[in-house]
């Protein structure tokens, strides 16, 4: 940076305006003006040494330091008079004199107290819940320290004969030399990467599955690891491996693992030369245990090396890190038009045709904003945060209003007391004060409790959010949220009864005469509706998300997956064994059969387009979901055959047809499709299609199966799951350990890493499960947070009435008549509730389902039963105040004066 | 008679004040104490403990010019009294006894 020529007299600088306020009202004034004097000069000399930003945060840290009693004290110098009028201030006295009175309160109404303290208590455990995870959900990938600079680079392009925008992360290979060449003043690493997956690492006879990333060597400076063994330097050699902590744990143990040999998939061999702590999980790459040289993974697979030069062949991830003076604008706007600047003439041609362009999706985005429409981020995770922080947000207010209606409903018992502290003299503001002290206690010992409820809760909070929260009780800031947190607390809860309650007018209120008029319960009766409205909208919106989930999973899938278990075929010696493997495995009598096929059933791996067809619409996109399958696959997890017929080995041509799923007979329009033929997008070949079956859900749930393809695999070429059913009478403990046995015996260089189909296939339901269960939580949390209020609001009404009770009772009142009087008005209350709830959560939920394309209906009697069941919950609650009430033989409420 | 005990910062304060050839106010004596101790001191550290020493009497006080750096406040300067001469002299004398009764070669031992 240059040197700024300075200013002779520093006009710009001076010390913060408010710091000179606060050191001025706080300061004695016989110390303020040497004090001052001598803080201000330090400044202008520091001006001159550091400049002006550190200057004056030193002055405010300066001024800080002099907020000590010694400072505030008054007149010290004339000390040598023993006594002052004021032994102590004034201000403790009064204060402990509150808090006094505050404890004998809580300790008098031991119900109230705790009705309002757990209810309080639950509310602010909730609302710090929330917090913690709406903390984790934020600081998702900030363990990197430059994930302000971090990117991946992305594409987006038009198909011109749809009109439709789409992006994809997968990048070319020459784009890397391209863009080191071409746009490196912009980055400061540019790195090739394959994508994060699932291999086996061994060691000898140990193998162990390890999540791993072959990317260029830069990646451990870029995401700034912390080294424990080895350097940045460390995948600088061909065959190197950098552990993360726990996995070198995992393979050597206590082992010093640096230079030794291991062996990735059986057939990469690399040398451990560092280990790395690990990445915590809130992080992109947090479940990634190793991290191994780009170049070993080109020179470990042929393919890629083939397409080395090649622009067409898109299936790489390129993550760069900008330089420090880079915006990621700057960038973005840089290499936008990359592919007409910088790629061959052809390549270019092509691009432009498709409106390639380049951008940068920053880090910062990948958690909170991992949805893309039109091939950019959109939202995501970021929604969520914005509604679990207004339900945090709401519960606490729940919790809340409960404390205002319990405080203010008790009014008259305490009007007797605000009188006579008025008739003595005390201000307006002072009884402000000491309402405000009386909220502030119970919300300190709310905050314990709450505390304490949340060290509970967390293990199941974590399980269900699939998060690794924890308390940060060493952290210093999280001490003072939690006070922001307290005194915002104390004043929502506290302001409105203390200024409710010292409005009272003593003359009025010692003579006996306030009538606190028909309007006095108008607020808390608003309150209790606010209340129990948030409460039926969270009731409401769990049945639905429940629903809409139950529809997704009844949905028929297609193919049954009953002891299905699929193993990666990813080791080199599964080549030409695979027929062994099976007839080995159907020896064994547990295995019912054994077929493969290209990807899991759950997934699509593959979509490949250009395909035509007799009386294609030129318009219409021609990409389908392709999955190649061995010979018995079909019968394997018995998919349903609308026509035609299934592959079979009896037809020596099968290897050129294909069967399709229903959706696709669907979008090709033909009237008959088994016997028609598609020509691929060579021109040349093509494959007759010779049956058509329901559609497998291989892909979301929620949303309609895409046109798939199945070709026959008769040798095995692209396979890459071995599908295995088990016999539906033998129970899958028993059979892995046989079945793992055939996989030792016929393939032991494998690792036999299993997975069940139907764990697979919930996982797609992972994440609604997830809301599902918080949902309920809260609504649950909120219900009962509600009906603590109104108990507590009850019990209040039946005491205030008792006389009114014992008068109706000795005229020939009934019991019955007594519980409609006492309930009547709650019920109304929660009547007027319902009549919010239901339209405001009928807008919500519609405008969530419509996310779906696979969804369920909200239909009438999810309001009547969540109305019903609120009305039910209301009338419990009040009914056991007021049959109480009414219980109470008349003779003992009158007889008392 | 009453002990006076004068802790770490008091006494190096009242050091400071004693070896200036004139009255010191605030800023110079947190300055020398910075570049003597290499620790950094805030103005309020300072200014309480010389308030304390006034108020124990080793040190008097007056009232000094103002300038325009500081805004036109005036500065309240102090100067070592008597009594704080003494008690510095008490400190003293019993360090020397005490150095002087470490045994001889003790500290060679330790290699220092």
């Amino acid at each position: 940076m240059r040197k700024q020529p300075k200013p002779d007299n520093f006009s710009g600088a001076h010390p913060p305006r408010w710091a000179d306020r606060l050191l001025e009202w706080f300061v004695a004034p016989h110390l303020l003006e040497y004090v001052q004097g001598d803080l201000q000069e330090l400044f202008y000399k520091r001006v001159e040494q550091v400049g002006p930003a550190r200057a004056r945060r030193e002055y405010v840290w300066g001024v800080i330091h002099c907020l000590t009693p010694f400072f505030q004290k008054p007149l010290r110098r004339e000390i040598a008079q023993p006594f002052s009028d004021y032994p102590q201030p004034a201000q403790t006295v009064m204060l402990r004199n509150y808090l006094k009175i505050a404890f004998r309160n809580l300790a008098k109404n031991k119900g109230y107290s705790f009705i309002n303290i757990s209810g309080l208590a639950m509310g602010m455990a909730v609302t710090m819940l929330i917090g913690l995870w709406i903390y984790d959900e934020i600081s998702f990938n900030q363990y990197h320290k430059n994930y302000k600079d971090i990117a991946q680079v992305r594409r987006v392009y038009t198909d011109p004969n749809i009109q439709k925008t789409f992006g994809t992360e997968a990048m070319q290979f020459p784009m890397r030399a391209a863009l080191k060449s071409q746009y490196h003043h912009y980055f400061k690493h540019i790195l090739m990467a394959w994508w994060v997956s699932d291999y086996t690492v061994s060691m000898a006879d140990k193998k162990i599955q390890k999540r791993g990333e072959f990317i260029d060597p830069g990646v451990l400076d870029m995401l700034s690891l912390k080294m424990l063994k080895g350097n940045y330097a460390s995948l600088d050699q061909l065959h190197s491996i950098v552990l993360s902590k726990s996995a070198a744990q995992a393979i050597f143990g206590e082992e010093d693992p640096i230079n030794k040999n291991l062996k990735i998939d059986n057939r990469i061999d690399v040398v451990v030369t560092g280990v790395y702590e690990d990445i915590p999980r809130n992080n992109r790459f947090g479940d990634v245990e190793f991290f191994s040289p780009w170049d070993l993974w080109v020179a470990s697979n042929g393919w890629i090396k083939e397409v080395e030069n090649e622009w067409g062949n898109s299936s790489f991830g390129i993550y760069v890190q900008l330089l420090p003076h880079v915006s990621i604008e700057t960038a973005n706007a840089g290499i936008k038009d990359f592919y007409l600047k910088s790629t061959p003439k052809e390549t270019a041609e092509q691009s432009a045709k498709y409106k390639f362009g380049v951008f940068l999706y920053p880090m910062k985005d990948w958690h909170l904003y991992s949805e893309l429409k039109d091939g950019r981020p959109s939202g995501g995770r970021i929604t969520f945060v914005w509604i679990f922080g207004l339900v945090g947000f709401f519960v606490l207010v729940l919790a809340c209003i409960n404390f205002m209606n319990l405080s203010t409903a008790r009014s008259e018992k305490r009007a007797k007391e605000i009188g006579i502290r008025k008739a003595i003299g005390s201000l307006k503001n002072q009884l402000v004060q000491q309402f405000l002290s009386e909220s502030f206690l119970v919300v300190i010992l709310s905050f314990a409790l709450s505390l304490l409820l949340i060290s509970i809760a967390l293990p199941w909070f974590n399980q269900v959010a699939d998060k690794a929260l924890s308390l940060p009780v060493e952290s210093l800031l999280f001490w003072a949220i939690s006070l922001a947190f307290i005194a915002i607390t104390t004043f929502l809860a506290g302001a409105y009864p203390a200024f409710y309650l010292s409005a009272f007018q003593p003359v009025k209120v010692l003579k006996g005469t306030i009538r606190l008029g028909r309007f006095a319960a108008l607020p808390r009766k608003i309150l209790v509706v606010v209340q129990f409205t948030v409460s039926i909208i969270l009731i409401v919106g769990t049945i639905v998300v429940y629903k809409q989930i139950k529809y997704a999973q009844d949905r028929p899938v297609g193919y049954n997956r009953e002891g299905l278990i699929s193993v990666p075929k990813n080791d080199p010696n599964y080549v030409g064994k695979l027929d062994v493997l099976r007839s080995e495995l159907l020896n064994t009598g547990v295995v019912a059969g054994v077929e493969l096929s290209s990807s899991p059933l759950t997934a699509v791996w593959n979509n490949v387009g250009g395909f035509k067809w007799k009386g294609k619409n030129p318009e219409l996109a021609s990409d389908f979901s392709i999955t190649e399958v061995s010979y018995g696959f079909g019968q394997l997890v018995n998919w349903q055959l609308i026509a035609g017929r299934d592959f079979s080995r009896a037809f020596a041509t099968d290897s050129t047809k294909m069967i399709i799923n229903e959706t696709a007979a669907k979008y090709l329009g033909l009237k008959n499709p088994v016997g028609e033929f598609v020509t691929f997008y060579d021109g040349k070949q093509t494959r007759q299609i010779i049956g058509v079956v329901k559609d497998l859900v291989m892909t979301s749930p929620y949303e309609p199966e895409k046109r798939a393809f199945f070709f026959l695999d008769a040798n095995y070429k692209s396979a890459s799951q071995i599908d295995i059913k088990i016999k539906p009478t033998v129970s899958a403990n028993a059979a892995l350990p046989e079945i793992e046995a055939v996989f030792k015996k016929i393939v032991p260089s494998a690792a036999f890493n299993y997975k069940f189909v139907d764990e697979e296939y919930a996982k797609k339901f992972s994440d609604e499960d997830r809301i599902s269960k918080l949902a309920s939580f809260f609504a649950t949390l909120a219900i009962f947070i509600s009906c603590l209020g109104l108990f507590g609001l009850a019990s209040f009404v039946a005491e205030q009435r008792t006389k009114e009770i014992g008068v109706r009772k000795v005229l020939g009142a009934s019991v019955l008549n007594l519980w409609g009087l006492l309930s009547k008005d709650f019920v109304l209350l929660v009547i007027i509730a319902l009549g919010i709830a239901i339209p405001t959560s009928r807008y919500f939920l519609t405008g969530w389902l419509e996310k779906y394309t696979y969804r369920t209906e909200i239909s009438w009697w999810i309001f009547a039963a969540s109305g019903a069941g609120a009305l039910l919950i209301t009338l419990l609650t009040v009914s056991f105040q007021s049959i109480k009430a009414a219980l109470i033989n008349p003779v003992k409420s009158l007889r008392s004066e | 008679m009453k002990k006076t005990i004068l802790g770490e910062l008091e006494e190096l304060v009242l050091l400071v004040v004693a070896a200036s050839s004139e009255d010191v106010y605030g800023v110079p004596v947190m300055e020398q104490l910075q570049v003597l101790t290499g620790r950094s001191f805030t103005v309020s550290a300072v200014h309480t403990t010389l308030y304390r020493l006034e108020e124990k009497g080793f040190l008097s006080s007056s009232v000094g010019g103002a300038t325009a750096e500081r805004g036109g406040r005036r500065k309240r300067l102090f100067a070592l009294t008597a009594a704080g001469g003494r008690v510095l002299l008490d400190i003293q004398q019993m360090r020397q006894q005490l150095w002087q009764s470490i045994p001889i070669g003790k500290l060679e031992l330790l290699g220092l």
